[in-house]
């Protein structure tokens, strides 16, 4: 008995000790809560909120773009898609099957769309088609119920509802690509749905078009599934543009040029230098690029000939050819080599060495002054003023008159054309200048080149006053400071100015047949055919071929620049046709009409307005 | 409870008996199996479908079956300890063979109605086994070494088979039911310290012979759960910030952000008190504690009280059960130690383990009401 009660008391001390360790035991995971749930829970706290909630952007609208009226040129419009959940659809391929039924969806997207499918999330909605019509949504919204995970809603496209005159200029959007992250590191580039400004003023005007994202708060879950929102803000839609161009004016051009295989046409006010229309045939449609453009497509516009893709007002570099004659002579006339009452004698063609170099004329034009050189364009005439003035003052004048650099007009990609000189040659080529090619720089050939837009912008700047007018299209911050002067004799000018005169309204002129048909308004111009390829002396035996016998590629580029009304210059038009093979009979007659219309319009709204509406019953 | 104190006959009527029954214990169960069934409601984002209702059931057919074992005479389990324990025993050997067959992990046996663990029911029977050797020992018998052999081996058998499964938890569970039960029954404390440090000589052994890949990858990402925070670390990460972010009152019922957006995972089994204490806070957590503590406290009063040794050591063992439980489930969801996949009683959604408990507490109960029932150390008459 004596045994038991010790083996009873032993277990009891033990039983306690136990007990007491198992209290113990108990403390510690007390003191373990403790610490997470009281000392750590802000830490924690915050851990959990990261988990719960994930913020979104919200791609805020873009700003929309008008233009100098005030019409809508891009803007957003709502667009009805068609998205498809996989978790609720069950078989994706089968519901899009049925709704091929429906609407137009070809069987490689739905092919396409599952494989997306397969790698997606299952409650990921996946884009179908996001250009449905409305016949196409009516459809829609009474079958869809009828299978699972369709969900049809609308989202906000961007539009440029005249987009057949405007590419070149708008430009378009486009999904994010890795550069353009690179380059920017707002958080919206990183959104898929994001769309930025790949070209034209939507490139340019990115910043101010794009506003501020706004952010939404959602719950989620572990799996990333949205359970509700939490909190809102919409951010600030992008600014709107106005922009210099007139629609209507910009919509004649397109037409006016349209029976050209490629062509341009640049209108700018000479005053401010507000652009009024700026178009480049053939052109291509942007909206096709909002949503990535399918290959084929690309390729035909990438190899076409024509160059659809390119904005030759700005980008298209020709040689100017007598265009540039205005140049050659002011450069003359400034550098006091030549007067305007000096004459040169054209037998149709001069000596140099051992070359001879010809007049477009065979037979010559005889004397001629400068105000005749110019409106028969003589070639002999601007051999022989820039052999004796050379080619460095011929190129400072180009420069001053805006030439051999880009403008800086708001557009990007714009090229600088090229302005030869001797050192230009020798750092670029390696030679020595030859004396011939000053004669050649000197009616606008060679090595020279320009854009249309310089073209206008050098017809601006002799008209204006001589005043350094640069181009644009959304008037810069602040009022307008008439642009400085270029630093040209008054005197030079007008025998110039004389000149293009004459080329539109003396009897001789190059482009007699180009005058306005109201007989209020006159139109000083000057007409350009420049060679694409060197003319053989084979060719020039054989005499001057037809039009129709030389490859289309091969003609001269037909040039014109003019500006009107010749006693109160406010607009000047360049127009380009390439290869277009006769500046007078091909270009002239187009910026004849354009002008006629810009003046009709007048987008400056100066007095001639009133000059326009009193010789016409309006 | 106590209501009269002296010496009961040998036979108790079932009247008697229910008028014995620890009517405290038996509400503090039903009490924490509620609590159970408000975690599954949650768990089930405020639904009881799929797992409260079905905890419910189980609840209350375990809680007949606590109830019809408590009424059992305490003689007869002291009759049957070896029996049962050997039918367990070849319940393991089973799973064993079955498991070589099918190639692959096995722990149940599949009886139709219900998936039997046989690990699960060798807690029971070794407590079972072990109380009735040690009930017959003499003190000069428990000082030779010798004799510890047997009880070794009761031990070590089963050990082994659940180790082989591979179940760790059970594993560690058994031997540490055992060690207590040779504690309480008299074992010499320097043996147990010649075990442990036999133990920590053999630690590098077992690391890197004894344990599959998987185990002692949870163990090193319960040394460091950052270090995977995706893969195996991604539980404990997860349930400390539920609990963290729990606070002091918790995120209210059916609020708890991390179980209910499924941050949390395994919240209706093994991290069912992570939730719990995510959404009713340090207060609620330790509630659940304070209960479980209570219901180990009035178990080893029931040990405490009997006069059979053999009682006595069933119940240290029952309860010294229950206490793993409790204690390896929520150091686990606390980070204390690795995740070793032992669900909390009462609480976590499952049937064996709440049947295991329940069934266990009919034993504590029957040696509580047959607490005066003496047995005779080497009885002849059974």
């Amino acid at each position: 008995m004596h045994q038991e009660s010790e083996r009873s008391e032993r277990f009891g001390r033990r039983l306690l000790f136990v007990g007491a360790a198992q209290a113990a035991c108990f403390g510690l995971l007390g003191h373990r809560l403790y610490q997470l749930q009281l000392v750590q829970q802000d830490e924690y706290g915050l851990l959990a909120e990261d988990n719960r909630v994930n913020q979104r952007l919200l791609i805020p609208p873009r700003g929309r773009i008008f233009d100098r009226t005030g019409k809508p040129i891009a803007m957003n419009v709502p667009a009805y898609r068609l998205r498809i959940v996989r978790e609720r659809a069950g078989d994706v391929k089968e519901t899009l099957a049925k709704v091929s039924e429906w609407i137009e969806l070809p069987a490689e997207s739905i092919e396409e769309i599952a494989e997306k499918a397969r790698v997606t999330r299952s409650f990921v909605p996946l884009l179908v088609r996001d250009d449905l019509t409305w016949d196409e949504v009516s459809k829609l919204a009474v079958r869809t119920h009828e299978l699972g995970g369709l969900i049809l809603d609308s989202t906000l496209l961007r539009h440029y509802p005249e987009n057949q005159f405007l590419a070149h200029i708008l430009g378009y959007v486009g999904p994010v690509n890795d550069k353009e992250q690179a380059a920017d590191d707002s958080p919206l580039l990183r959104m898929p749905a994001f769309r930025i400004g790949k070209s034209g003023i939507e490139k340019n005007y990115e910043a101010q078009l794009r506003g501020k994202a706004g952010s939404i708060k959602i719950e989620v879950n572990s799996y990333g599934r949205e359970i509700r929102e939490l909190a809102r803000d919409d951010g600030e839609p992008g600014d709107d543009l106005e922009l210099s161009l007139d629609l209507e004016l910009q919509r004649f051009c397109h037409e006016r040029l349209a029976d050209q295989p490629a062509a341009s046409a640049v209108v700018m006010d000479v005053e401010t230098g507000a652009v009024r229309a700026l178009a480049s045939v053939p052109s291509f449609d942007p909206g096709e690029f909002t949503n990535g453009l399918s290959h084929q497509l690309w390729r035909e516009l990438r190899d076409n000939p024509h160059t659809p893709l390119i904005n030759k007002c700005i980008r298209g570099q020709y040689p100017p050819g007598s265009t540039f004659k205005m140049v050659t002579a002011l450069a003359a006339l400034e550098a006091g080599v030549a007067t305007p009452a000096y004459e040169a004698y054209c037998p149709g063609f001069m000596r140099l060495g051992r070359s001879r170099f010809h007049c477009w004329r065979k037979g010559g034009h005889g004397s001629v002054n400068l105000t005749e050189a110019l409106a028969q364009s003589c070639d002999i005439y601007f051999y022989d003023v820039a052999a004796r003035v050379g080619v460095d003052a011929i190129a400072e004048m180009a420069n001053r008159l805006g030439l051999g650099s880009s403008l800086g007009i708001d557009l990007p990609g714009e090229r600088p054309g090229n302005v030869p000189t001797r050192a230009w040659k020798l750092e670029k080529i390696g030679e020595k200048w030859q004396r011939g090619e000053t004669l050649i720089v000197g009616i606008g050939q060679g090595y020279m080149l320009a854009t249309p837009l310089q073209l206008a912008v050098m017809t601006a700047r002799l008209c204006n006053g001589g005043r350094a007018v640069k181009p644009w299209f959304v008037k810069p911050k602040g009022t307008l400071i008439k642009p400085p002067p270029i630093g040209l004799h008054q005197p030079s000018v007008d025998a110039v100015l004389q000149g293009m005169f004459d080329v539109v309204n003396g009897r001789r002129g190059t482009a007699r047949a180009s005058k306005l048909t109201d007989e209020e308004i006159k139109m000083a111009g000057k007409t350009g055919t420049s060679q694409v390829r060197r003319i053989t002396l084979a060719e020039r035996a054989s005499g001057i071929r037809k039009k129709d016998e030389i490859p289309w590629n091969e003609r001269h580029h037909a040039l014109f620049v003019c500006y009107a009304p010749y006693d109160q210059p406010r607009y000047a038009i360049s127009v380009v046709v390439e290869h277009g093979h006769s500046g007078s009979k091909a270009a002239a007659p187009i910026a004849r009409d354009i002008m006629a219309k810009t003046l009709e319009i007048d987008p400056a709204g100066s007095p001639i307005s009133s000059l326009i509406n009193s010789g016409r019953k309006v | 409870m106590l209501v009269s104190v002296g010496f009961k006959p040998h036979d108790l009527s079932i009247v008697e008996k229910f008028r014995y029954l620890n009517w405290p214990l038996v509400a503090l169960i039903m009490f924490i199996g509620g609590i159970g069934y408000a975690v599954l409601y949650s768990a089930g984002g405020g639904s009881t479908d799929p797992w409260a209702w079905r905890h419910l059931m189980r609840l209350g057919v375990g809680m007949v079956c606590m109830l019809a074992l408590a009424l059992i005479d305490v003689r007869f389990w002291y009759k049957q300890a070896y029996w049962i324990y050997l039918g367990a025993l070849a319940l393991l050997v089973a799973v064993e063979l079955m498991g070589s067959l099918s190639k692959g992990a096995q722990r149940w046996i599949n009886l139709g109605v219900i998936q039997l663990q046989p690990s699960e029911l060798m807690k029971i029977a070794l407590v079972l086994a072990l109380a009735r050797y040690f009930h017959s020992a003499y003190d000069d018998e428990i000082k030779r070494p010798t004799y510890l052999f047997v009880p070794l081996l009761l031990i070590v058998a089963p050990v082994i088979l659940v180790l082989k499964q591979p179940d760790l938890g059970t594993a560690v569970t058994l031997l540490a039911t055992g060690g207590v039960i040779l504690f309480v029954s008299g074992v010499r404390l320097w043996k147990f310290l010649a075990a442990i440090a036999a133990a920590a000589a053999a630690a590098p052994i077992i690391w890197f012979q004894g344990m599959h890949a998987y185990q002692r990858q949870r163990v090193l990402t319960f040394l460091d759960p950052e270090a995977d925070p995706l893969g195996a670390g991604y539980h404990i990460i997860q349930s400390k910030i539920a609990l963290g972010s729990g606070g002091l009152w918790g995120k209210g019922f059916l609020q708890g952000t991390q179980a209910q957006l499924s941050f949390l995972p395994e919240k209706q089994t093994d991290f069912a008190f992570t939730m719990w204490a995510e959404e009713t806070g340090f207060i609620g957590a330790i509630l659940l504690l304070s209960l479980f503590f209570l219901v180990l406290a009035i178990s080893l009063l029931v040990a405490y009280h009997a006069i059979s040794h053999f009682a006595r050591i069933l119940a240290v063992g029952i309860a010294f059960n229950l206490f793993l439980y409790v204690m390896i489930n929520v150091s686990m969801v606390i980070g204390l130690i690795p995740v070793v996949g032992v669900p909390l009683p009462l609480i976590s959604y499952g049937g064996t383990a709440m049947l295991t408990v329940l069934a266990g507490f009919g034993l504590l109960l029957s040696v509580d009401i047959h607490r005066y029932t003496n047995i005779a150390r080497f009885p002849v008459d059974l």
